[in-house]
């Protein structure tokens, strides 16, 4: 506690003697109080430094706009993309084909008894005729079929099971249930497929991942190295400041807000860029869907995604102005 | 106020710039330290202002050992000090009014309060009305002032120069000098480091005289070689 408090002490007294009224010197109180207002004036004097280049400033912005907004933008496709194997998880469905031998009588009497099932939540009828015409119409097989002399296609039933049988191995023994009744030919059930994109997905989540921390990375080096050209080019006054008393911490202060800054604006890019590219994509989705008869659509990003995107933009901001002022500033003292 | 007691500064290379110096100045005085370029002004300075530190001996400012001063502590004991330099070390992107208050800035001091004594110092050097200027627009004489009312603002009790009518003609470093003395004559202690021989005659002051590092002589002969 020996900072100089002999001094503070004598330069306290006379001041007092000076007169209370016009010693100013801060109180606790106001010592607190200032504080958080000088930080609030820090913070926006850096913003205020910043947009004097606001082009310079934007560049660099961009810079790390583009590197957030790539994870960011594939951390959203993902998300829509469980979203939609989720609907195909419901969608698990089994197709069974009936034999030639049986009648559109029999087939709709059929459907209507398994639809009393327990083990099963809907089934519809494709008769080989609705088969035919919709083969026809969307398969390009048009020619081929009308060479044919009769019908090829035998009656399907599509059966979704209830929901709390879609699991693999109810579906299997439902499977084997539906296989043994004497009108069916052959019935599939289709779950493979599924699997192995999940498996799929698991990947590129992963890769994704990856991708986050490498440009993550790539953010922190682009503001670490914006700061330490700021700390540079403002070296004289840096000098004067520690000169006439300014502590590291005032003196690191403007600094980390300028990348607290340019964290928030790189992140608000990178929150522009994503929901352009998902209305630019979301034409194409959902025509996608209406070939699948499935109505999908890309969902924007949410607040929590948002949310935690600029989070992270800050972050980086904050951790790679941080890391330049702690490598530069101890580097710069007065001669 | 100041005690160096058989203090050295060697730099690196074995260069010696100050070697076994003592003196000793009470607070209120005002004190000349002269000598040839070279011969450890500069040096003598920065030692009290810790802008380095001694190779051997001691350094008292204000009855504190300099020494126990750690890294961290150095701002705060430089708030007590007011230096001013030749080449004045102003933020050219700044008004005179920002210069001469970034001191009070860097304490805390509330706004209402750094208005009030920025006017004040800024009088005091004669130039209130020229506060929202910036410092490219003065002359050389007025930078200097203004990097005297910089180093005043916050009432040091220790003001440092160095040399710092070094760019300046004869009328104008009069006037400075005299600024100086005003302010030893309210009770700060001032040291100016200066080979302005002819106007530190006139100023009729203490000298601390250098040679090649060594004290030549000491114009009050008090402490010398205690």
């Amino acid at each position: 506690m020996d900072r100089g408090l002999n001094m503070v002490n004598e330069a306290t007294s006379r001041r007092n003697r000076e007169g209370a009224s016009s010693t100013g010197r801060p109180g606790l109180l106001t010592l607190i109080n200032s504080y958080f207002v000088r930080h609030a004036q820090t913070l926006f004097y850096s913003l205020g430094q910043l947009l004097r280049a606001p082009f310079s400033m934007l560049m660099t912005a961009a810079v790390i706009g583009i590197a957030l907004a790539l994870p960011a933008g594939m951390h959203q496709l993902l998300q829509n993309a469980q979203l939609l194997s989720g609907k195909l998880d419901d969608a698990t469905q089994i197709s069974l084909f009936l034999k030639k031998a049986v009648t559109e009588q029999q087939a709709r009497e059929l459907t209507h008894k398994l639809g009393n099932m327990p083990e099963i939540g809907r089934v519809r009828l494709i008769t080989r005729e609705q088969a035919l015409e919709e083969f026809k119409q969307n398969a390009g097989f048009g020619d081929a079929l009308r060479a044919l002399d009769e019908n090829p296609l035998p009656h399907v039933i599509v059966i979704n099971p209830a929901l709390q049988h879609t699991d693999a191995a109810a579906g299997r023994k439902l499977l084997e249930r539906l296989q043994g009744m004497i009108q069916v030919d052959a019935a599939q059930l289709d779950v493979e497929w599924i699997k192995r994109l999940y498996a799929i997905l698991e990947i590129i989540k992963r890769g994704v991942w990856i991708l986050a921390a490498l440009l993550g990375m790539a953010v922190l080096l682009v503001v670490g190295n914006t700061i330490r050209l700021a700390i540079q080019n403002r070296r004289d006054e840096i000098v004067v400041i520690k000169l006439i008393g300014g502590t590291d911490a005032f003196i690191r202060r403007p600094f980390l807000y300028t990348g607290f800054w340019y964290g928030l604006f790189g992140a608000l890019i990178a929150f522009t860029l994503v929901n352009i590219a998902l209305y630019l994509l979301s034409d194409p989705v959902r025509q996608l869907g209406e070939l699948y008869h499935n109505p999908v659509s890309l969902t924007r990003m949410n607040l929590e995604t948002s949310a935690y995107l600029l989070g992270a933009g800050i972050l980086l901001g904050l951790g790679g102005s941080w890391l330049a002022v702690g490598r530069h500033l101890r580097d710069i003292e007065p001669r | 106020m100041i005690r160096f007691t058989q203090t050295s500064k060697r730099y690196e290379g074995g260069y010696d710039a100050l070697s076994n110096i003592s003196f000793h100045i009470e607070p209120g005085e005002m004190a000349f330290v002269t000598g040839h370029s070279g011969a450890g002004k500069s040096t003598l300075l920065k030692l009290i202002a810790l802008l380095e530190r001694p190779t051997r001996g001691q350094v008292l400012v204000n009855g504190q050992n300099l020494s126990r001063i750690k890294r961290r502590q150095i701002p705060y004991f430089r708030r007590n000090i007011g230096i001013i330099f030749q080449d004045h070390q102003l933020l050219f992107d700044r008004t005179v009014f920002d210069n001469v208050a970034l001191p009070l800035i860097i304490a805390g001091y509330t706004r209402a309060e750094i208005g009030r004594r920025v006017r004040a110092a800024l009088d005091k050097v004669g130039l209130l009305g020229k506060e929202k200027k910036y410092p490219i627009t003065l002359s050389g004489g007025e930078q200097q002032r203004v990097g005297i009312a910089r180093a005043v603002v916050h009432k040091p009790l220790l003001l440092l120069a160095d040399e710092p009518t070094g760019n300046l003609d004869p009328d104008l470093s009069r006037e400075i000098m005299h600024i100086f003395r005003e302010f030893s004559q309210v009770g700060v202690t001032v040291l100016v480091a200066s080979h302005d021989l002819e106007l530190i005659r006139e100023m009729q002051t203490r000298q601390i005289i250098l040679h090649q590092g060594q004290l030549a002589d000491d114009g009050s002969g008090v402490e010398y070689g205690q």
